[in-house]
């Protein structure tokens, strides 16, 4: 048994090993195999076969029913995205997507970079108060501002108050890069502190010492230095953005489709699943890029 | 070079100095104020709506007067109820399955090379990283073609509910359960298994005794993720669920989407306590038991965040 502890990577491949270590070699990538087994027989069943379908929906055809069928198969429906309709849905969905990481940034930059300023206890104090919202039921904090937003509610309250007449903001894309905004600034927040926090704070003092202003230290020492979170950032929020569907249809309306809701209505109204099935792969694929890139960042560490 | 010097040395200047100490103080109060400012964002929201739940007023968002009245019409409503129970019971049961099999892939993949290991790596990280609406059309098409498959070999018709719902949940826990226990294992020393096999432990013994007790805080923290994930999906579970079982946060985005109610204000304060008070458990837990990391904080923001588009 002692024999299964020595790595097989260790015993050269192809060289004449001795025949018991090649045996154990061989008894421990079995025993590798049997303990992933259950993970990986789960996985392949209801993860990869399920993203097989999909993938052969996306080729599938319709009869005149609108069902899907498998006759005539091809790229019809990767065509169809570049009709005015998706073209303009996926062009609004990626424009709210990269508004609401830019304003994230804005907010939460400073604030990250606040919160390392504090001394260790009150910052993790200020950190549990991020965690909560962090946490927490992302759609009642979505509604929470439907009712703040609403007709009756406090916004539109305080400006009629004041003589502005009642602002209609629900149902706007206002309202939703705002839900945008509300839900994933911990996201952005929590990646940028881990980044800033790393960073010798010493750099920028020698910085100043040597007459930097403090603009110029933040261009040339501070932004930098902490990038990995600011991209590890930007796409933990970009991508939920451009893939949401639960904000825009609480607090979005008719004219605010964004491609979660035109994907899910596809499958469950239209009923058009190969136009739904390829929009979904091309999300996907989108995020796989993104993902890429967060990696290359060092997200993984944040 | 005088140029240089020139910079490096500003004759003593009272006005540039006092400038320059004014410039500080004003980005000083620029970052506090922001920082008070992102603080009311995040909780002003919430507090209106705990407050305006026990308003006596129809209307959501005026204030008629102190009731408890939504809450009651909450705990009578039986729907309510059963979508509760049908969530408890789905989170539970699909975290308990996801650590177990999580936790094992992750042993597998930190401390094995075997055939195949690298698909299964690959294949372990899609259910992080793909949309939220992309999986939920997985499952549809996934349950639809399976119940047909089903009825034509079996003649029997199956309905999808709380067996499909609970399957899903798993399908994604299973990846954000193993990344969490993997960033464990992967920072722990690897020969303080090896020193026990040296002493003929067998391999069982060795994770029992001495590989399980060093990642629990990352089972742990694999099993929190694993439970809120669960408890708040929406898009999944919409896709998953059938007229026979649906959770709570799905029964509510189908309230919300009807139109705002004072019910759903009730509802939502309840969730929302449910939640935070999970959240301040396991953070005193974690406290308690010498300030342990949940997780790699860069994994359970991806996964929050891309679970709850």
């Amino acid at each position: 048994m002692t024999l299964a502890a020595t790595p097989p990577e260790e015993a050269a491949p192809g060289a004449a090993t001795p025949e018991f270590e090649r045996a154990a070699a061989k008894s421990e990538s079995r025993r590798g195999f049997l303990i992933a087994g259950p993970a990986y027989l789960y996985l392949i069943i209801f993860f990869a076969i399920p993203l097989g379908i999909v993938f052969a929906y996306s080729f599938a055809n319709r009869n005149r029913f609108g069902e899907a069928v498998f006759t005539n198969t091809g790229f019809d429906a990767y065509r169809r995205l570049a009709e005015p309709i998706v073209r303009d849905i996926l062009f609004r969905s990626l424009w709210l997507a990269l508004l609401t990481t830019g304003i994230c940034l804005l907010i939460g930059y400073p604030f990250s970079y606040y919160l390392t300023t504090r001394s260790s206890k009150v910052r993790n104090i200020l950190l549990v108060f991020v965690m909560i919202p962090f946490w927490s039921n992302f759609l009642v904090r979505n509604y929470a501002w439907r009712v703040i937003l609403g007709k009756d509610g406090i916004i539109s309250r305080i400006t009629d108050f004041l003589g502005l007449g009642e602002v209609e903001i629900l149902f706007t894309p206002s309202a939703v890069v705002l839900g945008l905004v509300y839900g994933f600034l911990p996201f952005m927040i929590l990646p940028l502190y881990a980044s800033i926090e790393r960073i010798e704070m010493s750099l920028i003092e020698a910085g100043r010492d040597l007459y930097a202003s403090g603009w110029q230290s933040f261009r040339r020492i501070l932004f930098p230095l902490s990038k990995p979170g600011v991209i590890a950032g930007s796409i933990l929020v970009f991508v939920p953005s451009l893939g949401a569907y639960v904000t825009p249809e609480i607090l979005g309306g008719a004219k605010t489709t964004l491609l979660g809701s035109y994907i899910v209505t596809q499958f469950l109204t239209a009923r058009n699943w190969p136009v739904g099935a390829s929009l979904s792969f091309v999300l996907m694929a989108v995020m796989l890029i993104a993902t890429i890139i967060y990696f290359r960042a060092g997200g993984r560490n944040l | 070079m005088t140029a240089i010097a020139g910079r490096l040395l500003p004759n003593g200047n009272p006005v540039r100095l006092g400038d320059l100490a004014r410039r500080f103080s004003l980005t000083r109060g620029a970052l506090t104020a922001n920082a008070w400012f992102v603080y009311l964002f995040f909780y002003a929201p919430i507090a209106l709506l705990v407050v305006f739940s026990f308003s006596a007023d129809r209307n959501v968002g005026r204030w008629g007067g102190f009731t408890l009245s939504w809450y009651d019409d909450f705990i009578g409503n039986t729907s309510i109820q059963n979508a509760i129970w049908v969530s408890v019971r789905v989170a539970l049961l699909s975290t308990v399955i996801s650590v177990v099999l999580g936790t094992l892939a992750a042993f597998a993949i930190e401390r094995f090379r075997f055939r195949g290991r690298q698909a299964f790596d690959a294949l372990l990280y899609l259910p992080i990283i793909i949309p939220d609406v992309t999986m939920a059309v997985m499952m549809l098409l996934f349950f639809s073609e399976f119940f047909d498959l089903v009825n034509l070999l079996f003649g029997t018709d199956l309905r999808k509910g709380f067996a499909s719902i609970t399957v899903s949940h798993i399908a994604f826990n299973i990846s954000f359960v193993s990344v969490v226990v993997r960033a464990r294992l992967a920072g722990m020393d690897k020969r303080l298994e090896e020193a026990a096999m040296d002493l003929y432990a067998s391999r069982w013994k060795a994770f029992r005794h001495v590989t399980l007790p060093q990642i629990a805080p990352g089972v742990a923290g694999g099993a929190l993720l694993a439970l809120t994930l669960s408890l708040d999906d929406v898009v999944v579970t919409q896709f998953a669920s059938g007229p026979g079982a649906t959770t709570l946060p799905v029964y509510v985005f189908g309230l919300i989407r009807r139109g705002v109610t004072p019910l759903i204000n009730s509802v939502s304060v309840v969730m929302l306590v449910a939640s935070i008070g999970l959240v301040l458990l396991s953070l005193f837990v974690q406290r308690s038991r010498g300030g342990a990391a949940v997780g790699p904080p860069g994994a359970v923001a991806a996964g929050r965040s891309r679970r709850s588009s």
